[in-house]
């Protein structure tokens, strides 16, 4: 059976992909060793009657060109707002990050009015970093070292966005992707909760501290996204993370694109140093000359392809890839909405972000713990009852909890997981939640556990990074997922990349893969209906 | 009461000798305002026990600038070496240490791999470091790009970088972020050698081997040669007070008149200009320019004060991050000291405590909590076994930097530096055994200490972290990155300046040229 593109993968960039690659004419076929699509953006029943999005829990970052090139809403995503995100503190107080503005502020003034004030600046320089990484996000990095037109010109359009920033403006940049997250913080806010309430979204998915230098670059990554126009709001997909892939998955069919499910790819097909197709574990084989993969790049080529296709000094760049498991999950069915006295009754935050590390000390030592090979004794936890906004997930007057938890090692001192680590894990993690919340563990019907270990075995993503690589200079821009190879391109002729560990990363995003599209569209020569660049509306 | 063409420099250290030198060549009336009885600020060589002279904080010289040493002739003024190529030891408790000297093993149980990866790696790096070396003598440009007559400076980085070929290139861009525990786990196994290069990458630093960027610093510290060797480590003769010496006598003859045991309190503005400065004693000294060799916060924040800088500039210079975490061991021995392991000859080599890279991190944990290292990592020297006057007959001074010391210890530095002090010596006492017997006299220098005893805020040897965000155009703040301060007339030349501390004097040169140029 021949086709025009195969994509392995059927991850939420790689069913983007396939989309525009099918709107453009192609005959695709998209493989998927699961029996669902979505990759890790998915929803599932563990619990009968109970779905959760039990990896990937919360949208923001989708491309609003994406969502509205590919008519997703028609295809069925719909995405609610959620409630804002609260900091419980060790003496009973929370920090509450009100969606109303003044409240937000007065909640500020409460913890310290020097903090009120420095976070309107802190508001201001944060987005000025988001429009400028906004602009790049569905644009292919240039090569550096090239001296082809196309990336002269992309680099001197990077190069004047930059003198548009002014002097100052670019001295800011330079320090805001070198400085870390602490740092970054520090220089606003004198308030340990303030700070903690914030420094969050500078490690969440990568195995880096508060005090890393790089990581208040990973804020924008969680920064960058918009709900309904609003910068840096978060939503639920409707249904659950799965929503997001079925969407994507209905536009690859809306345009004749074929999904296949149980099909896990075991090898790439080359002839004469080109794609040629993939073979199953089964046995058997698809042919097409464009070949695109979804899958992580250890997986593509350390896995899926045979060592002489490649040049050793590639092959050594896929083993030095950093990958590197730091965070777990844990989904729980709940018989009730938990109380968290804190709060108070009523409270719009209940259907927030709930954080528990009140200081950026805490957060370090938690980063600590991991990189001494074991799971955070302390740990972060992202805490969402999507069931609070989306009643759709449970039965009617039940909960589930959506836990993301960091740091966790992708082995235990070296060795792998055993079921007493993940007991011993779970119990970490209920500590936590239930200091907080008194009735929360008598509220637990079923509770399910994921390590890095687990992300891998299900979804295929080597260490079990949600990133599909980490989010560090030296794996970002030009180089990811490696220099020289960040155009999409692997150095087999009609070979691609397309997840996150290509530009611009992770995240539900969908960008890595409509950006592959036009660059494989551009290879093709075909039109193309991928969006380029940011339209600011 | 001003003078035309007269400056004053504030500070007799490295830098600020090296400027008024220049400045008085320049046909400037130079003075140089010293609050200790003797210039050199923290470049100098002193007596800590009787009898025993050491190197105060920097004790090997590895980053002078040859421009500066050619120029002042800093030889024809007394500069000599007592050695000028030290190699590394890494120290191994048990197992046989080992040594390297640049890229090449001298001598350790290292496999063919690690030695051939070695050399790459060395060369590699070092043609990195020539690239950041070549950046240490311009001025950092000023970012705007109105006409392509601006971005020129720019374009000149952008073309060093292309220049170094495709390859290496990519390599760089990808290398220039990175933390160094990562390049060190791609190229090489053994533990000892990866300690070692670890250690150089944060030694001064608030950074562990996993910290991102410190492959800048590794790449940093070998950007400078001693004698025309790249990276080379030397000692100078009479420790690092000849250099200033040295200095000192080249600013004399130079004609700079340097005045000692004269603090200065403030600087004096005038219709927005500085225009001299008040002595801690009431006298007030008036100039055309003022130049301090002072660290930048205590130049702008202290010596002239925040209200006379606009608030986002006055913001920027006090979140600089100059908080040192190095502290500095001397020790009066009884006699010479045995390291397990370690030769005669091998025992006046650069001798470290870094037996692995995972040490060195978990060194640098208790740093981040304002906590020193209970199993700190150490650089030590032995300098009066190449240099007989540091120390009577028959005995020797033991000369270290210690990590990690956090300037704000919790608790503080009064309770916490006994504590710390029999920390280190516990530790060398496992690679030395004996060497509390003869410990005659100990001195530990705190980040405190170093504050309080040389005037350097926050009591960081650099003037402040030498990291990616305090760097070339971002050093020590935007908007006084090319030597002058938003107040007219006034400077700064010290190393919170591009390119930064180490005993270099290039900031002196850069900032002279600037006030020759334009002031």
């Amino acid at each position: 059976m021949k086709y025009d593109a195969i994509v392995i993968g059927a991850g939420h960039n790689g069913l983007c992909n396939a989309a525009f690659l099918a709107r453009a004419g192609l005959k695709v076929l998209v493989l998927e060793s699961n029996p669902y699509v979505g990759g890790a953006a998915v929803s599932r029943e563990l619990h009968p009657h109970w779905i959760y999005s039990n990896c990937s829990y919360v949208c923001g970052l989708l491309r609003p060109e994406i969502y509205r090139t590919l008519e997703l809403a028609r295809h069925g995503l719909q995405i609610v707002p959620y409630g804002g995100g609260v900091t419980f503190t060790r003496d009973g107080d929370i920090l509450g990050g009100y969606l109303d503005k003044d409240i937000r502020r007065r909640e500020l003034a409460r913890h310290s009015p020097r903090d009120a004030d420095a976070y309107l600046r802190y508001g201001r320089d944060t987005m000025r970093q988001c429009r400028l990484i906004r602009a790049l996000l569905l644009r292919t990095p240039p090569d550096p070292s090239s001296l082809r037109w196309r990336d002269i010109r992309e680099l001197i359009h990077i190069g004047k966005e930059f003198a548009r920033l002014g002097e100052q403006g670019i001295c800011d940049t330079m320090r805001f992707y070198t400085l870390s997250i602490a740092d970054y913080l520090n220089e606003y806010f004198e308030s340990d909760v303030v700070k903690a309430n914030f420094a969050g979204s500078g490690i969440i998915g990568t195995a880096l501290g508060v005090q890393s230098p790089g990581t208040a670059y990973v804020l924008l990554h969680h920064y960058m996204g918009d709900v309904d126009g609003q910068m840096g709001a978060w939503g639920f997909a409707r249904g659950g993370m799965g929503a997001v892939s079925n969407a994507l998955a209905a536009a690859v069919q809306a345009h004749g694109g074929e999904i296949k499910v149980d099909a896990p790819a075991a090898r790439i097909l080359t002839r004469g140093g080109r794609a040629r197709g993939v073979a199953l574990a089964n046995g058997d084989e698809y042919y097409a000359d464009t070949v695109v993969s979804n899958v992580d790049p250890k997986r593509t080529f350390l896995k899926l392809m045979e060592p002489r296709d490649l040049e050793p000094e590639f092959l050594a760049r896929a083993r030095n890839f950093k990958i590197r498991g730091s965070s777990g999950k844990l989904n729980i069915a709940l018989d009730g909405l938990p109380d968290f006295p804190a709060l108070g009754a009523g409270n719009p935050l209940i259907s927030g972000d709930m954080h528990f590390l009140d200081s950026l000390e805490r957060y370090e030592r938690a980063y600590d713990d991991w990189k001494s090979g074991t799971w955070s004794k302390d740990p972060y936890l992202d805490l969402l009852m999507p069931s609070a906004t989306d009643p759709t997930m449970t039965p009617p007057g039940k909960h589930m909890m959506s836990v993301f938890v960091q740091y966790v090692p992708v082995k235990v001192q070296g060795r792998d997981w055993t079921d007493a680590d993940r007991e011993a894990f779970k119990q970490t993690v209920f500590d936590q939640i239930a200091r907080y919340s008194p009735n929360f563990r008598s509220l637990v019907l079923h509770a399910e556990v994921r390590t890095p270990r687990e992300l891998e075995a299900e979804v295929g993503l080597t260490e079990g990074n949600i990133f599909q690589g980490e989010l560090t200079f030296d794996q970002l821009f030009f180089n990811r997922p490696f220099p020289g190879f960040a155009q999409y391109r692997a150095p087999v002729r009609g070979l691609y990349m397309c997840g996150s560990a290509t530009h611009p990363g992770g995240g539900v995003m969908a960008a890595p893969g409509a950006n592959a599209a036009r660059e494989i569209l551009r290879d093709l020569r075909r039109g193309s209906s991928v969006p380029e660049g940011w339209s600011d509306d | 009461m001003t003078e035309p063409r007269s400056v004053i420099v504030i500070g007799a250290g490295h830098n600020g000798l090296a400027c008024a030198t220049y400045l008085a060549r320049a046909g400037r009336k130079v003075l140089v305002l010293e609050a200790a009885a003797q210039p050199g600020g923290a470049a100098i060589t002193r007596e800590f026990a009787p009898g025993f002279r050491v190197s105060a904080v920097a004790h090997l010289l590895h980053l002078l600038d040859p421009v500066v040493e050619r120029e002042l002739g800093l030889a024809q003024h007394g500069l000599a070496y007592a050695r000028d190529a030290l190699a590394t030891v890494s120290l191994a408790g048990e197992r046989a240490p080992l040594v390297l000297s640049g890229g090449s093993i001298l001598s350790g149980e290292v496999s063919a791999a690690d030695r051939s990866a070695l050399r790459a790696h060395a060369a590699r790096m070092q043609k990195f470091a020539r690239l950041i070396a070549r950046q240490h003598g311009r001025v950092p440009p000023r970012l705007r790009f109105d006409s392509w007559r601006d971005a020129l400076p720019a374009l000149a980085l952008a073309l060093d970088i292309r220049r170094l070929g495709r390859k290496d290139m990519r390599e760089f861009l990808r290398l220039a972020t990175m933390n160094i525990y990562d390049v060190l786990e791609e190229q090489f196994e053994h533990p000892g050698l990866k300690g070692a290069l670890a250690l150089d990458a944060v030694l001064g630093a608030r950074l562990g081997p996993r910290s991102g960027n410190s492959v800048y610093t590794s790449l940093y510290r070998q950007s400078g040669a001693v004698n025309g060797r790249c990276g080379a480590l030397a000692l100078p003769r009479g420790g690092m007070g000849a250099v200033t010496d040295a200095l000192a006598a080249a600013a004399r003859a130079a004609g700079v008149g340097i005045r000692c045991g004269a603090s200065v309190e403030s600087i004096l503005v005038r219709d927005g200009r500085a225009c001299g400065v008040r002595l801690e004693r009431g006298e007030e000294l008036g100039a055309e320019l003022v130049v301090s060799n002072a660290d930048p916060q205590r130049s702008l924040l202290r010596l002239l004060g925040a209200r006379h800088l606009e608030a986002e500039f006055a913001r920027r210079v006090h979140n600089l991050r100059a908080a040192g975490n190095a502290a500095k061991l001397h020790l009066a021995l009884g006699g010479r000291p045995q390291f397990r392991g370690l030769s005669a000859a091998q025992l006046g080599e650069r001798l470290l405590i870094a037996p692995d890279v995972d040490y060195v991190e978990r060194a640098f944990n208790p740093a981040k909590y304002g906590e020193f290292s209970t199993q700190p990592v150490l650089e030590i020297t032995l300098p009066s076994l190449h240099d007989r006057g540091l120390a009577p007959a028959g005995r020797e001074v033991l000369s270290a930097v210690v990590q990690y010391a956090p300037y704000d210890l919790k608790g503080g530095w009064a309770v916490g530096k006994e504590r710390f002090l029999a920390a280190v010596m516990a530790t060398l006492e496992e690679h030395a055994p004996g060497i509390g017997a003869l410990v005659q006299h100990a001195e530990l220098l705190t980040p405190m200490d170093i504050e309080q005893q040389f005037g350097i805020t926050g009591g960081h040897w650099h003037h402040g972290e030498l990291a990616l965000d305090q760097f070339m155009v971002l050093r020590p703040v935007p908007g006084a990155a090319q030597y002058a301060t938003p107040v007219a007339g006034l400077y700064l030349c010290g190393a919170g300046c591009h390119p930064g501390g180490g005993v270099m004097g290039t900031a002196g040169r850069n900032a002279a040229r600037v006030i020759a140029g334009g002031g």
